[in-house]
């Protein structure tokens, strides 16, 4: 079926009554009202059995006769992944957290049949605290703003009619009827969009570029290559809408004038793979893709293609260089994509957030827009909040907020009482951010000025039991590995600053291995070929430069203050402490505790092989690192 | 016509170059290793790195491998600078210290004032010639001439890399005698750390 703007009206007419519970946020619900129970079905809450809790919900609501009233419906991820499996119930807006099948029949009984909802599964700050009920009263919600995000957990990303019920493909059928190429990118460079994979060049001046390039055809593709540790903001919005990003690359395609679009999609993610083809197959069904798009004799053609696992694949050179084949390896530019890319024609990529934000800005337009965030990074920006944080997941934020807002506030802070340490912005090649710069604004320049970047969004938040020399070359090891060897600084440079630190870690750091790292990691990036080796080396400046003593301890006393390096540490049993309980003696993988029950135990440090099994299982913290 | 300016010289210019071929009608030295004229320029070993400002940015100064980077019209390049040379030397110190026994490495290293025991070495230098771990395994530098000269010459695509960062090396495919192999020697021919060596089979 080839669907004009009018049935796409007609669409979501037809849809309205039946999402209205999600729509909206009355209060009034309660036995006998029409509720929808939003699943998250997002990677997290899945490998968490939440699909398990769908069909038990189902088979329960079944079982009392509700499920013509109440229907559970399975959407993308819903952010707050360290609580899943999630489910709200709307239009209440109850928010269920850490759900297993057994705690089914009695929520439905409580609370779907005596109007109970049910406080043993809601979230609560503190475990003595009292609990929240509704989603949006969490301080993990409540500071969030969701643009690219914006269907998340409301939508059900493999029906098409929920996100067309939702306003979706109305921005297509705008920008296709009602405004000229040029007036599309005009707006798109008027709202300041910034591309969200990393080096913030502005996108409407990018599309200008490929559309203003000569030759007739073009491409455009989308990165959804997400290759940094710890982050998934791009997986879950392919995850999620799906169709949000089909709408977007539409979109561009018609303002820089392609007529074929990539996909680039990490190999790893298969579940946003299957929702993404899926999508890609109702689009087609309703002429939203394919030929004649609308009516209006507009044509375009997505191709999914799946990565295989090269981080360097992030660049764009090398992931155009490996959809024609080759073998992924950044080549120098100029020429940029937008003059020469994909097979020699002008091409234009974005990663999958950029083009989610687009079909946004065409509906609510550039002053809407820009009127959210800094004065040079307009928007929001998703991040995946991970690490030593009380409240894991993605979160999305105005551009200009502070760190310390995001890993306080909506992170909820440290865990278990623990002293923040720092935060890594930008995944492997960001910088770590020290307590004092907390108050940085999140924006493009803050966080270059503090010598880390925006980069896709990862933000690993780390505490006094992380050693900031290890942080430093872990990371460094990362991008060693995942160097493509093309450059040689790159290739070899960033083996040499990891053997540099390894030694500094195994207490073998001579004086003056700092000024060394410094001068080596400036030369590296201002020698490397592309981004990889550009910014290889920040988590090592950035750490020299908020935690030289830290790096000094370990250089000058042979001393790790956090406890982490093995060659440095040493494990002993505190007499005054230790019950004589044999934990430590039964658990010792080498045998080399020596104790009696009641009795003092000791540990044998010629024989120690430092692995902390005695520190982990001891009950009465009698096991001390120094 | 359009002009770009290399140390103080302008050279006009009506169809497109490189800034090394720019250069060198100027008559301006700039070292290559992975640059050879008869094949698409590969910017990797950035030995020829040179500190360029586009027309329109005249205080924004990046280094640019002259290999492969497009002489623009109202570039001002610079390849001599303090920061040029210094990125320069950094380049010979990593390839010498990966393959210490490579003549044509240590002759282009001495060029630049860079040798081991030298007085001159700075802290970097000083590390990657003497402290560093001790590799004498290749004189392969990945240049990568060989595999984009079997691939453009006699175009039998017998040679590629393998592996990436530290561990990356130039392969047959599988390892084994590539039956694609004609043996015409190009790539022993554009070695220019003479790794390659061709011996006459049966």
């Amino acid at each position: 079926m080839k669907i004009t703007p009018a049935d796409l009206e007609a669409i979501r007419g037809r849809m309205e009554p039946l999402l209205a519970p999600r729509s909206d946020h009355r209060e009034d619900a309660g036995r006998g009202k029409r509720l929808d129970l939003l699943v998250c079905a997002g990677t997290g809450c899945v490998s968490n059995n939440s699909l398990k809790v769908k069909t038990a919900l189902e088979k329960e609501l079944e079982k009392h006769q509700l499920q013509d009233d109440i229907r559970v419906i399975t959407t993308g991820c819903n952010g707050f992944c360290a609580n899943g499996p999630i489910v709200v119930v709307k239009p209440d807006d109850i928010f269920y957290q850490l759900l297993t099948e057994e705690d089914v029949p009695h929520l439905v009984e409580e609370h779907f049949l005596k109007g109970r909802p049910v406080e043993r599964l809601m979230y609560r700050l503190a475990e003595n605290d009292a609990p929240i009920p509704r989603m949006r009263e969490i301080p993990f919600f409540g500071k969030q703003q969701l643009i690219a995000l914006a269907n998340r957990g409301l939508v059900d990303p493999e029906n098409i009619d929920e996100y067309i019920g939702l306003g979706g493909y109305r921005a297509l059928a705008k920008a296709l009827t009602g405004m000229t190429p040029e007036a599309v990118i005009q707006e798109i460079k008027a709202s300041g969009l910034r591309g969200r994979g990393g080096a913030g060049f502005p996108t409407g001046r990018k599309w200008e570029f490929c559309r203003n390039a000569p030759g007739e055809e073009k491409y455009i593709i989308c990165n959804a290559d997400e290759g940094d540790p710890g982050a998934f903001m791009d997986r879950s919005i392919v995850e999620s809408d799906p169709h949000a990003l089909l709408e977007g690359m539409l979109i561009g395609a018609r303002a820089i004038g392609a007529r074929h679009g990539f996909i680039y999609i990490r190999g790893e993610y298969p579940l946003a793979l299957e929702r993404l083809t899926q999508a890609i197959e109702q689009a087609h069904d309703y002429g939203l893709l394919g030929e004649d798009i609308l009516g209006t004799g507009f044509s375009f053609e997505i191709t999914v293609s799946k990565g295989a696992g090269a981080f360097v694949c992030g660049e764009e050179t090398s992931l155009i260089g490996s959809l024609e084949g080759k073998l992924p390896e950044p080549r120098v530019r100029p020429p940029f994509p937008a003059q020469s890319g994909y097979m020699g024609k002008p091409t234009n990529i974005n990663n999958v957030e950029t083009w989610a934000n687009v079909p946004h800005i065409i509906n609510r337009g550039a002053a809407w827009f820009s009127s959210i965030g800094t004065e040079s990074s307009k928007g929001t920006k998703v991040f995946s909040l991970v690490g030593k944080v009380v409240n894991t997941g993605l979160v999305e934020v105005p551009m200009g907020i502070s760190m310390r807002e995001i890993v306080f506030d909506i992170g909820g802070g440290i865990p278990d009482g623990k002293k923040f340490k720092a935060v890594q912005t930008g995944g492997p090649s960001g910088g770590c951010i020290p307590e004092s710069l907390l108050d940085t604004p999140v924006d493009y320049e803050s966080l270059a000025q503090a010598g880390s970047i925006m980069g896709s969004g990862g933000m690993i938040v780390m505490d006094e039991n992380n050693c900031m020399v290890e942080v430093a070359r872990y990371f460094v090891s990362f991008t060693q590995e995942e160097s493509c060897g093309k450059c040689s600084p790159c290739r070899e440079g960033t083996w040499h600053m990891k053997n540099i630190l390894t030694d500094i870690t195994e207490g073998k750091g001579r004086e003056g291995d700092l000024e060394l790292l410094e001068k080596m990691g400036r030369l590296i990036k201002d020698t490397a070929l592309c981004g990889l080796g550009n910014t290889a080396p920040n988590p090592v400046l950035t750490t020299i430069r908020y935690f030289r003593e830290e790096y000094e301890a370990h250089i000058r006393d042979k001393r790790c203050p956090a406890g982490v390096c093995k060659a440095l540490i040493r494990y002993l049993i505190d007499p005054e402490k230790c019950t004589g309980c044999q934990a430590c003696f039964k658990n010792c993988p080498v045998n080399c505790i020596a104790g009696e029950r009641k009795k003092v135990h000791v540990i044998d440090q010629s024989r120690c092989i430092k692995c902390g099994m005695c520190h982990s299982v001891c009950n009465f913290d009698a096991v001390r690192i120094e | 016509m359009a002009r770009i300016t290399i140390d103080g010289k302008s050279l006009e210019f009506g169809e497109e170059l490189t800034v090394l071929e720019a250069a060198r009608g100027l008559k301006i030295k700039i070292p290559t290793l992975c640059y050879n004229e008869y094949m698409t320029p590969y910017g990797g070993c950035r030995i020829c790195l040179v500190e360029a400002a586009a027309g329109a940015a005249p205080d924004r100064r990046r280094l640019i491998a002259a290999c492969s980077a497009p002489a623009e019209d109202g570039m001002v390049v610079v390849t001599d600078s303090q920061r040029v040379l210094e990125a320069r030397r950094f380049i010979a110190e990593l390839l010498l210290s990966r393959c210490p026994d490579s003549e044509a490495i240590r002759t282009m290293a001495r060029e630049m004032g860079v040798e081991p025991g030298s007085q001159n070495l700075d802290a970097v230098g000083h590390y990657l010639l003497e402290r560093a771990p001790e590799r004498r395994e290749t004189n392969c530098i990945l240049c990568g001439l060989c595999v984009r000269v079997c691939q453009q010459i006699p175009q039998r695509f017998a040679l590629s890399f393998k592996d990436r960062g530290i561990v990356r090396t130039v392969t047959p495919p599988f390892e084994k005698a590539a039956e694609a192999c004609v043996g015409c020697g190009s790539c022993a021919y554009v070695c220019p750390t003479r790794t390659i060596t061709v011996e006459e089979a049966g």
